[in-house]
């Protein structure tokens, strides 16, 4: 069922290896950095909101300890 | 007395950021699956192509990327005119979500169709009709990406970007007509990228890498989201609890 | 309704009056354009003629693209974009009003210029007939697009080059008709297709174009 004789034959591509594999490489390379890209990128935005929200909470809890102090 | 099953449910940021989180693995797995079966039959099963040799292999890619990159543009309008005609957030983010992917579909669905043509005509590059709309639509994608970006403001970026792409939808059939007439006049090559009557292992293998790219670009397209959802709805309730209950 | 657009032409034209700089600053940007070329590719006059239609539209193009900002760039620094909005009579034909305006001081200058850059590329009386013709019909769907871009970045950063990100992809169309209308004229083929063609574009982007316009710059002056 398998149409190649073997595996050189099936890297060689009847001649057009080279075009064939290129195209086949930047479609693995594209599929892999963009699930990669947004990972990061939502493991920074989380970093960051976390960040930013203990900066809120303790400048909060600052000014309460500030205005109950009379 | 059973409360109905309401979708509108997730249209809410808070209801869909876990529903898409939970789904992304299950889209991803189903992609490997096409794209390994795709591949089969493509690359392993397939015969070679009377004219074209073996070289003709690369519409397993060409042709499934030009499909996605027209089909989710057309999907990102179809969130634009959700998102204008009800004022609903979630379509603005989820048309932003999916546009580096269309992009990225039509770059590559240009580079194969480069790597196609040099050993076939001889030339790294084609006016073609077909190829040269597609330029034009990666032009389009450009555009949108460049115009939601350089707004501050996430609603008047959704909804500038939504008018954009449904103007540019509108216009895709008359550019893809002009080219069209443009090539035919100047009698420059009449190629066609797909024979009229393709080998059944042929036209399989092609329908299986297009669901493969189908389903990847939905969960590159949720991930993107839900991290989209957490900037813009950082001021919430449910994202401040998320951020404390340790989410990673 | 004519009252509006003809209220709204007649108060550009008088403010675009003012500026004549403008004007003639983008004419001779159009003029210096199409004068690269030669000097870019050669004068060898036999390639210059099958390039000149090319040449001239996207020249074109390029000219009425660097005027579109000041379709309402100016009315909204000043506040009175936002009365026209926020008056009782319909945007899309306040737009319209503005679109014509345009057309009369950028695209239709271009058409009267074009014929003589036209003799520096060695076309034919009947070519030179035709791109005149073609450019003159073909600009006010160039104002109309344009507007809509013009209105979505309203405001923005990054101006002029984000415009024509936006504005050339749609275009296009216009180019190939327009250049094509020349070209089948020297090749004896006849333009008349194209013409027609290039009309029914004006005329689909001069109806629908004021409203998608009207829409961008309400979502602008939110």
């Amino acid at each position: 069922m398998i149409h190649w004789a073997s595996f050189s034959d099936f890297i060689a591509m009847g001649g057009y290896g080279f075009y064939v594999w290129s195209s086949f490489g930047a479609t693995v390379l594209i599929m892999a950095i963009e699930p990669i890209i947004a990972a990061r990128n939502q493991r920074t935005t989380i970093a960051r909101l976390k960040r930013q929200l203990r900066a809120e909470s303790q400048a909060d809890s600052r000014a309460d300890y500030r205005n109950s102090s009379q | 007395m059973k409360d109905r099953f309401n979708l509108y449910r997730f249209a809410s940021p808070a209801v869909f950021y876990p529903l898409a989180g939970a789904l992304i693995p299950y889209f991803a797995a189903v992609a490997v699956v096409f794209g390994l079966a795709g591949l089969w039959l493509g690359m392993l099963v397939a015969p070679t192509d009377f004219q074209q040799g073996e070289g003709y292999r690369i519409i397993f890619i060409h042709v499934p990327a030009s499909w996605m990159s027209m089909f989710i543009y057309l999907v990102m309008a179809f969130w634009a005119a959700i998102g204008l005609a009800f004022n609903t957030r979630l379509s603005g983010m989820m048309a932003q979500a999916l546009a580096p992917t269309g992009a990225l579909m039509a770059f590559l669905s240009l580079l194969t169709g480069a790597l196609w043509g040099k050993p076939m005509w001889g030339a790294w590059w084609v006016w073609d009709a077909r190829l040269t709309s597609e330029l034009i639509l990666l032009f389009l994608y450009i555009g949108y990406m460049a115009l939601t970006a350089a707004i501050d403001d996430a609603r008047r970026a959704d909804k500038a970007g939504a008018l954009l792409l449904l103007v540019g939808v509108v216009n895709i059939p008359i550019i893809y007509f002009s080219v069209k007439w443009w090539n035919t006049l100047h009698q420059g090559s009449s190629i066609n990228l797909a024979k009229s009557s393709m080998a059944t292992t042929m036209l399989w293998g092609m329908l299986l890498m297009a669901m493969c790219f189908w389903m990847y670009s939905i969960a590159v397209a949720f991930m993107r989201v839900r991290t989209i959802m957490l900037e813009r709805e950082r001021n919430t309730e449910w994202v401040k609890n998320l951020l404390v209950g340790g989410e990673k | 309704m004519f009252k509006i657009i003809t209220a709204v032409v007649a108060r550009d034209l008088r403010l675009a009056m003012r500026r004549q700089a403008d004007i003639v600053s983008a004419l001779f940007f159009f003029v210096i354009v199409v004068s690269l070329f030669p000097l870019g590719i050669g004068p060898e006059p036999d390639l210059l003629r099958k390039l000149a239609p090319g040449v001239l539209w996207v020249a074109a193009l390029l000219a009425t693209m660097l005027s579109l900002p000041r379709l309402f760039a100016d009315d909204h620094r000043d506040g009175t974009l936002e009365q026209l909005a926020l008056a009782p009579h319909p945007l899309g034909l306040v737009v319209t009003g503005k679109v014509i305006a345009h057309w009369l001081v950028s695209g239709l200058p271009l058409a009267l210029v074009a014929p003589v850059l036209g003799l520096q590329f060695d076309l034919s009386r009947e070519a030179l007939l035709v791109l005149t013709f073609a450019i003159l019909i073909g600009t006010p769907a160039l104002s109309g697009i344009g507007a809509i871009g013009a209105a979505l970045t309203l405001g923005l950063r990054g101006g002029g080059v984000l415009v024509s990100l936006l504005v050339l992809p749609l275009y296009i169309p216009v180019l190939i008709f327009g250049a094509g209308a020349v070209d089948a004229t020297v090749t004896g083929l006849g333009g008349e297709g194209h013409l027609s063609l290039l009309a029914a574009l004006t005329f689909a982007s001069l109806g629908f174009a004021p409203w998608a316009t009207a829409a961008a710059l309400k979502i602008a002056l939110e």
